[in-house]
């Protein structure tokens, strides 16, 4: 790079500034530390030269704009000296620029008391328009009753097979260590009391009550939920729900609704599979640490656990994947047109739907013991 | 005959006022451009024709329709009639480019899937695609087929309506010079009438028969390109530059 450097000379009371190479981006803020301390009081006029200046950017004219405007504005007379077309065009460009630009406003920065109402409105809004999904989810279930032709059986299908079928091994993994884990510990403690045939009450009703149920929906919250909040996301940031409603094909009916219904059928199918794998590392572990021979363990379980805890926790079931399913289709409806906001709903969605799924169980767990099942 | 009749429309986001009063008509077979600087609600125009945004206040009729109290009946036999080419083409990303162009067909309508297929051929062929293309899946196809297969899906229920939001952005200047001709082919073909969303100046010259200029939300200008030079306007001036 080549040097840039400033001349002072002083003629009488005559100022001149003589300018020479390569005024650029990088060479200017020395010069303008130059001309920062230099003292005008004596001068009447300043001659700003250019004629040595082999190239100028727009930042160095920008600057020479500005130090011209700076002595006239301190009553000096000005005169600036090049001998290139360029330089003149430049000075030129930024001249007019500068005059028809207006001053970038500063963001206001906002008061804690307007931050703190902002947000709690956009809950209030946030509220509103769930309920307005909701409403509208409504209104396609009353479509879709009103005649079994409305019912998209094929998508509901579709829907089955990729958050039903496909998510077997993995319920069926994890609900098989859950099993496992909470015999193993309770074996433990049991085993000091010698109650060991105890663990099969307490296994068979915790796992099919509680247990499976939730397990599956976190899992399911996780896998589904959030996937149905990224497809719906991408879709509305590519414009296909756009696309869509201008082709008289409503979201509600082609892809709400059926995913709605296709989870509330496979749930109760894979938390049914949850419980059976539960059991099952129940089973193992009473084997091997308490002794309790398979026969044993199925002939107690007949006796002690009633029915009714299977039914219970099956009957959750369709319950759960309504939430995750309209909680995750929600937010993908409210991915706004950029990428992070897939993101962010999608975290939300995970979140919101194991937090609703587990009021849900409490509210449940409340309403099924006052019951008196 | 108007085909579009736009009265006194108001659009207000928040508290900007996006629209303030816009007047315009569209006639039966014209190729019909909107235009005006970024940001000053062409697109939302278009969306509010389509019934993809609510208007404030004001009215628009399409074909005879009036928008804003129309009923899901009307609303869903008005959108048969009509085909939108979005500016990314939105084409249905689990389907294939045959699939998407048969999507409407197959739902609304009892045609043979031969029938179909036939259809799907002919609108493939129409709009410059090669067969071989059809069956591949919208990520795997380029820019410029996108808009080709999307033009394609929205004729295929061969509507008398079709917007265009810029059908020509992302294009190479040879594609977009034959999407212009595309388009003008369509219209002595099919007889549609065409409304378009454009900054291409070639293809606002190539094609257009009437044109909009909403400036400082209002329409500033409308009328064909001959008689814009009349029009005294910022934006006018800037935009057609030397041409006028």
């Amino acid at each position: 790079m080549s040097n840039s450097s400033l001349d002072i000379l002083t003629q009488d009371n005559k100022l001149l500034l003589k300018f020479s190479g390569e005024l650029s981006l990088y060479t200017i803020t020395k010069l303008q530390n130059q001309t920062q301390i230099l003292n005008t009081s004596n001068s009447k006029s300043i001659e700003i030269n250019l004629e040595n200046v082999s190239f100028m950017d727009t930042a160095a004219a920008i600057y020479i704009v500005n130090l011209q405007k700076k002595y006239i504005d301190n009553k000096l007379e000005i005169t600036t000296v090049s001998n290139s077309k360029d330089i003149d065009d430049t000075l030129l460009l930024v001249k007019k620029q500068k005059t028809a630009s207006s001053r970038i406003p500063h963001a206001n920065d906002e008061k804690y008391l307007y931050i703190l109402g902002h947000s709690i409105y956009d809950y209030y809004v946030g509220l509103l328009s769930f309920m307005n999904f909701l409403g509208k989810v409504f209104a396609t279930i009353i479509y879709y009753i009103s005649s079994v032709k409305n019912i998209r059986f094929k998508e509901i299908a579709f829907e089955i097979n990729e958050s039903g079928i496909k998510a077997f091994p993995i319920i069926a993994l994890t609900s098989f260590l859950i099993g496992l884990v909470v015999a193993y510990q309770s074996a433990y403690q049991l085993k000091i009391y010698g109650a060991n045939i105890f663990l099969v009450d307490m296994l068979g009703i915790s796992m099919l009550r509680e247990l499976a149920p939730l397990i599956t929906a976190i899992v399911i919250a996780g896998r589904s939920g959030s996937a149905f909040t990224a497809q719906i996301g991408a879709m509305k940031i590519t414009e296909e729900l756009d696309a869509m409603r201008t082709m008289g094909f409503d979201p509600y009916i082609f892809l709400v609704m059926p995913r709605i219904i296709a989870l509330m059928i496979a749930m109760p199918i894979l938390i049914f599979v949850a419980d059976m794998m539960g059991v099952l590392g129940g089973m193992l572990v009473a084997n091997i640490d308490l002794n309790i021979s398979t026969n044993l363990f199925i002939d107690r379980f007949s006796t002690v656990i009633d029915a009714k805890h299977f039914f219970i926790g099956i009957f959750k079931g369709p319950f759960f994947a309504f939430l995750i399913a309209t909680i995750g289709i929600y937010r993908g409806m409210r991915v706004k047109d950029d990428t992070q906001s897939i993101g962010f709903n999608t975290t939300k969605s995970v979140v919101e739907s194991i937090f609703a799924v587990i009021v849900c169980d409490a509210l449940f767990s409340i309403a099924f013991t006052n019951l008196g099942i | 005959m108007n085909v579009i009749e736009v009265r006194n429309v108001k659009t207000i986001f928040d508290e900007r006022v996006v629209h303030d009063g816009l007047n315009l008509n569209i006639n039966k077979g014209e190729i019909y451009g909107l235009l005006g600087p970024s940001g000053c609600g062409k697109t939302t125009l278009l969306r509010e024709i389509v019934m993809l945004q609510e208007f404030h206040s004001g009215s628009i009729k399409v074909l005879g329709n009036e928008l804003s109290n129309i009923s899901h009946n009307v609303a869903q036999k008005l959108r048969k009639e009509w085909g939108v080419l979005f500016q990314a083409g939105a084409l249905f990303s689990s389907l294939t480019v045959a699939q998407n162009i048969a999507l409407p067909l197959i739902e609304y309508t009892d045609l043979t899937e031969k029938m179909i297929q036939e259809i799907v051929e002919f609108k493939v062929s129409l709009v410059g695609l090669k067969s071989a293309d059809a069956n591949l899946y919208p990520s795997q196809i380029s820019g410029g087929m996108k808009k080709k297969s999307a033009l394609a899906r929205s004729l295929a229920m061969d509507p008398k309506l079709l917007f265009l939001d810029e059908p020509t952005s992302g294009l190479d200047p040879i594609s977009a010079r034959d999407f212009d001709s595309l388009i003008l082919k369509l219209r002595d073909l099919l007889g549609l009438t065409i409304v378009m969303v454009s900054h291409d100046l070639q293809s606002i010259y190539d094609t257009l028969d009437r044109v909009a200029i909403i400036d400082n939300k209002k329409i500033a200008f409308e009328g064909t390109l001959n008689e814009i030079s009349s029009v005294d306007s910022e934006f006018i001036k800037t935009f057609f530059g030397e041409k006028i």
